[in-house]
């Protein structure tokens, strides 16, 4: 039990907060253990869940630790898709041999913070705490990514990462998120981030976008501006008509310009406009993010094809 | 040919100069400070480190509103939870209701009306620090919660939000002919945002009841003897009974401690008998302590046709937040400084601190000044525009000169040496582009893992020329006194002076070592049984500390001195004291410290207190400053012209420093204040949409971080002594913080063509659009 006793007998927590911390060693340990009490909280690298505790937004009952899972903290190959640990930190995807696999995923992961947040934080975590600033999130809406949830007597189901993010299908009690399913489409992936300084910082926008060659296929999707990432379908299927798939994938600027545009104005539409007709302009701050959003997405473009 | 290379580059080493042997100790010397193994290694004991036998641990209760008015305050509940020791409210203050820095206008706990969010309305002790948080949080407070006044233009029309009103000060400076015009006129409105110090190590202390029915309270103070005096009063107590004790003061750019945190520590352990700790969160500490003023300028500058300056008017109006705390000093250098380190025969400068329902504003350094350095250096650049002049080159047309006159009327006496700051920054080559470096290398705007391209990136040069005053102004008294006492050939200096990072007791060592010749220096820890030293900022401790603990290092060499120059037949000035060694002129008397001591211990107690100044009359006018110090800084920033993010390449920064004490540290210094700019330009800015502080961490507040740093040349140390200083040394630290930030936004401005007239400088203010 992780806690820390004082010379004069007093805890770092306070004695009503007393907690019972579990570490399994095994997926369905850990889904038992939850099971087993259900007011308990799973934590994994706790950079989110560790600062709503500290700011007493969060008093979980019990704790349930999935660091010591192995199973979890690897990846595997299966059929032509590579099965993620949810348990992988970003440092360890951020390094090479992961970036050869999944070179957006990989990207996402070295931009998610400072180093000591990269060392703990972890792809399921990412996906659990579903911030809107979640790096790899935009990276796995593109991907079109599922997650195989672990559940109660050794059950597995998968479900499509966007549709966890949206809320139209939930974790029950008791399962946790086990494995990302990611396919491997061999193309370049760029994932693209605009933040206030040079320094480490949370995205005001990201682009993820990933080509998918055997499909002829461009895939996007939009991060921190909305409470989920977004997916501008037309303007992926239309740039992806306008490609050279079989001449080096090969495209004139000017569609990259105008992607750029599609892109933005399909996630961030003018105001509808109003009963006389007229069309209020959006507020600057809102025009800025727009812009930004359109030359992350004509950048990342750009690079995913050159 | 390779042996050819070889003697020529033998010759050459041969020609060169032997490199001078570096000092080891002394003025001049790069003494590293006493404590700074301590500090890396993590043993230095800070205040919230410590600990005693059955301490209790406080929290305070906070307003969550800007402005609402108490109804009731209901303690029953926390009293009776188990584990509580103690509740105070306004009903437990035993002495005066209300402290402050500058003037007390502040509550200790709110009573009717809370005036800004986060002000403090009860404390609590507990055995158990989560148990305090929570009976904290179980003190019911019934509010009839307010409109808050958070628009300091409001603030004149709106209803008293105070006894005191909400005009804290107004300074209408009158300065030469008012009809006076220009050919040329720019005008502009300049807005900057709130900065945090955000010190390393949030407020922290320790409070221990004394038997007398005094306290004792360990803190990490930057003014122990005004701190000691406001809680005697508070708590009714002679100042002789209250003691503060400095611990280690982690940093403090700005006056670090929040007294409202203070009070209710040393209030609950008289109240329990017991000693009390209290460890603020960061989110308490962006709560309770003071901000940088938030201000709105408005300026114009007229200029003849060869860009000479003929008048300004500005109008600055400052926002002071709830409560006054030194707005009315910051207000006063705002004033004065408002047309920055330029000739200017007319000017009229109209100045206001106002009261808001915002977060109380008070002392960071450069306050005052570096607002109104962003503006007049912005009006600079207008000016150098419209006249199609290079900015460098308009400024040196205007710059000032020791003998010219401030707007205040007051003559410039000390070296001020703009001219040659500003030619040895512009002189200095600029830093390459990475043209021969892979490309994946370049660090673009937007970090390395960002979104940066480098076609739309633009690199921009701008400059700034700050200046700031040293010491308090207008007739503060400023003195500090030190004792030196040597024994043993170890000698200990005692000065309520208090190390807050700006290497004071490194420079005590020094000062003491160049006059005693030992060796061996301890610098005491402070406590307020020492006599006052002064708060810990503008340069006070290098001047009037330093100046004491020489004076009382000379006493001490006279008196060690005096009998083996009477035995000689020769003046004490004949001798000399080096390595501990003492030795005459003619090498006749060779004796060491230890001998001449005889195992006596020698002592002496001096003080130090610089020329008096005066205060600002009604038309601004007056000798406020004891001194002044300037800085130029040359700004190279690369821009991301479409996502509008700012990097900072490279701060070309030459300052104007009067004499170099310990080179190692004033470089540290003028890179921690360049870097602070750095913030304050760019990411630095404490949002608190109506009134309410939004984001009070460091996720939501952006410090610099090592990548936001830019490379800082500090190409020219202008070495002119000022007569009047001890030393001929002036302040170094708050001169970059003010100068940084209007360079980065000049940089910016030659970048982009945009105005950038706010700051920090918005991504969308950085944008090029319609290319």
């Amino acid at each position: 039990m992780g806690q820390w006793e004082g010379a004069a007998g007093l805890t770092t927590h306070a004695p009503q907060a007393a907690q019972a911390v579990t570490l399994p060693t095994t997926l369905d340990e850990a889904v038992a253990a939850l099971t087993a009490m259900p007011a308990a909280v799973p934590v994994a690298g706790g950079t989110d869940l560790m600062a709503a505790v500290n700011s007493g937004q969060l008093r979980p009952a019990a704790l349930v630790g999935l660091g010591r899972i192995s199973e979890i903290r690897g990846w595997q190959y299966q059929d032509g898709h590579a099965l993620l640990g949810a348990g992988l930190t970003h440092a360890r995807m951020g390094r090479p041999d992961f970036a050869a696999l999944i070179p957006a995923l990989a990207a996402a992961a070295r931009a998610a913070g400072p180093p000591h947040i990269r060392n703990a934080g972890t792809l399921g975590g990412n996906i659990a705490s579903a911030a809107p600033t979640g790096d790899a999130l935009p990276v796995l809406a593109a991907l079109e990514a599922t997650l195989i949830i672990a559940g109660p007597g050794g059950a597995r189901r998968e479900i499509p990462v966007s549709h966890l993010l949206a809320g139209v299908e939930m974790l029950r009690a008791g399962e946790l998120i086990g494995y990302v399913r990611v396919p491997l489409l061999h193309a370049p992936q760029v994932f693209l981030k605009a933040t206030g300084r040079t320094g480490p910082g949370r995205a005001t926008a990201s682009v993820a976008v990933v080509l998918d060659p055997a499909r002829r296929g461009v895939r996007c999707a939009v991060g921190a501006i909305a409470p989920m990432p977004l997916r501008p379908l037309d303007a992926e299927q239309w740039v992806a008509g306008l490609i050279d798939w079989d001449n080096n994938r090969a495209i004139v600027p000017e569609a990259l310009n105008a992607f750029g545009e599609y892109v933005a104005a399909a996630c961030i539409p003018d105001q509808p406009p109003a009963e006389d007709g007229s069309v209020q302009q959006l507020p600057p701050a809102v025009l800025h993010l727009r812009r930004t959003v359109a030359a992350l997405a004509r950048r990342a473009l750009g690079r995913a094809l050159s | 040919m390779s042996n050819e290379a070889t003697t020529a580059a033998t010759a050459a080493a041969a020609e060169a100069a032997p490199a001078p042997e570096p000092l080891r100790h002394g003025l001049g010397s790069s003494l590293p400070a006493a404590d700074a193994r301590a500090k890396t290694e993590g043993t230095f004991p800070y205040a919230a480190d410590l600990w005693a036998e059955g301490l209790l641990w406080a929290a305070v209760l906070r307003s969550p509103h800007p402005h609402a008015r108490i109804v009731s305050i209901d303690t029953t509940h926390a009293r009776e939870m188990p584990g509580v020791r103690a509740v105070v409210t306004h009903e437990d203050v035993p002495g005066r209701p209300l402290y402050g820095r500058g003037t007390a206008d502040r509550p200790v706990f709110a009573s009717e009306v809370v005036r800004h969010h986060g002000e403090p309305i009860a404390a609590v002790a507990a055995d158990h620090p989560d148990t305090a948080r929570m009976a904290a949080a179980a003190v019911i407070v019934e509010y009839e919660v307010l409109d808050p006044v958070t628009d300091p233009e409001q603030a004149f029309q709106a209803e008293p939000l105070h006894p005191d009103g909400n005009l804290i000060r107004h300074i209408p400076l009158r300065h030469g002919d008012p009809e006076a015009a220009g050919e040329i006129v720019v005008e502009g409105l300049y807005r900057i945002g709130r900065q945090d110090p955000a010190p390393i190590g949030a407020e922290a202390g320790l409070a221990v009841p004394r038997p007398d029915g005094g306290v004792e309270l360990y803190l990490a103070s930057t003014d122990p003897h005004a701190d000691r005096d406001a809680l005697a009063a508070c708590y009714g107590l002679e100042p002789e009974r209250v003691k503060i004790v400095v611990t280690g003061v982690p940093g403090a750019t700005a006056d670090r401690e929040d007294q409202g945190f203070q009070l209710p520590l040393g209030l609950l352990a008289l109240r329990t008998g017991c000693p009390v700790k209290l460890t603020a969160t960061r989110e308490e500490s962006f709560l309770g302590h003071v901000h940088r003023h938030p201000t709105l300028l408005r300026y114009r500058h007229h200029a003849d046709a060869e860009g000479r300056l003929v008048k300004v008017e500005a109008q600055i109006l400052l926002d002071a937040g709830a409560y006054a705390d030194t707005s009315a000093e910051a207000l006063a250098a705002a004033v004065s400084f408002a047309c920055g380190p330029y000739v200017v025969p007319n000017a009229f400068i109209e100045g206001w601190a106002v009261r808001t329902n915002n977060p109380p504003s008070g002392h960071v350094r450069g306050e005052g000044a570096m607002q109104v350095c962003a503006a007049y250096e912005a009006q600079m650049d207008k000016l150098a525009k419209r006249l199609g002049l290079d900015p460098a080159e308009l400024r040196l047309r205007n710059v000032m000169a020791t003998g010219d006159v401030l707007p205040t009327g007051q003559t410039v006496t000390c070296p001020a040496p703009v001219a040659e700051l500003l030619q040895a920054v512009q002189e200095h080559p600029l830093p390459p582009l990475p043209k021969d470096t892979p490309e994946e290398e370049w660090l673009l705007p937007g970090g390395p893992e960002g979104a940066g391209e480098p076609g739309a990136v633009r690199r921009g040069v701008g400059y700034g020329l700050g200046m700031v005053h040293m010491l308090g102004a207008e007739g503060a008294d400023e003195v500090s006194t030190a004792t030196v006492k040597v024994q043993g050939g170890v000698a200990t200096v005692l000065c309520a002076a208090v190390e807050t990072g700006q290497g004071f007791t490194t420079l005590a060592r020094q000062i003491v070592q160049d006059t005693l010749g030992v060796d061996e220096v301890h610098v005491a820890p402070v406590d307020t049984d020492q006599p006052p030293a002064g708060a810990g900022c503008r340069g006070r401790h290098t001047w009037v500390s330093g100046g004491a603990v020489e004076r009382a290092a000379k006493m001490v060499r006279t008196q060690l001195l005096q009998p083996l120059a009477h035995k000689f037949g020769m003046s004490t000035e004949l001798l000399q004291i080096t390595d501990g060694k003492i030795t005459s002129y003619d090498g006749v008397l060779s004796t060491t410290v230890t001998e001449a001591m005889d195992g006596k211990e020698l002592w002496a107690t001096a003080q130090c207190r610089p020329h008096p100044t005066e205060p600002l009359d009604g038309a601004g006018q007056g000798d406020a400053f004891v001194g002044l110090a300037f800085c130029a800084i040359r700004a190279v920033v690369d821009v991301d012209i479409e996502l509008g993010s700012v990097r900072v390449v490279e701060l070309a920064v030459a300052q104007d420093v009067g004499r170099v004490l310990n080179p190692a540290q004033l470089a540290s210094r003028i890179e921690a204040g360049v870097t602070q700019g750095v913030g304050i330009a760019l990411t630095e800015n404490l949002r608190t949409p109506r009134g309410l502080i939004r984001h009070p961490d460091l996720t939501g507040y952006a410090l610099p971080t090592a990548l936001d740093a830019p490379d800082i040349q500090i190409v020219k140390l202008v070495e002119e002594r000022d007569v009047v200083a001890p030393f001929g040394a002036k302040a170094v630290s708050a001169v970059p913080v003010v100068t940084s930030p209007a360079a980065i936004a000049s940089a910016v401005r030659a970048a982009t063509g945009r105005a950038v007239n706010r700051l920090p400088i918005r991504p969308q203010a950085a944008v090029v659009t319609g290319r």
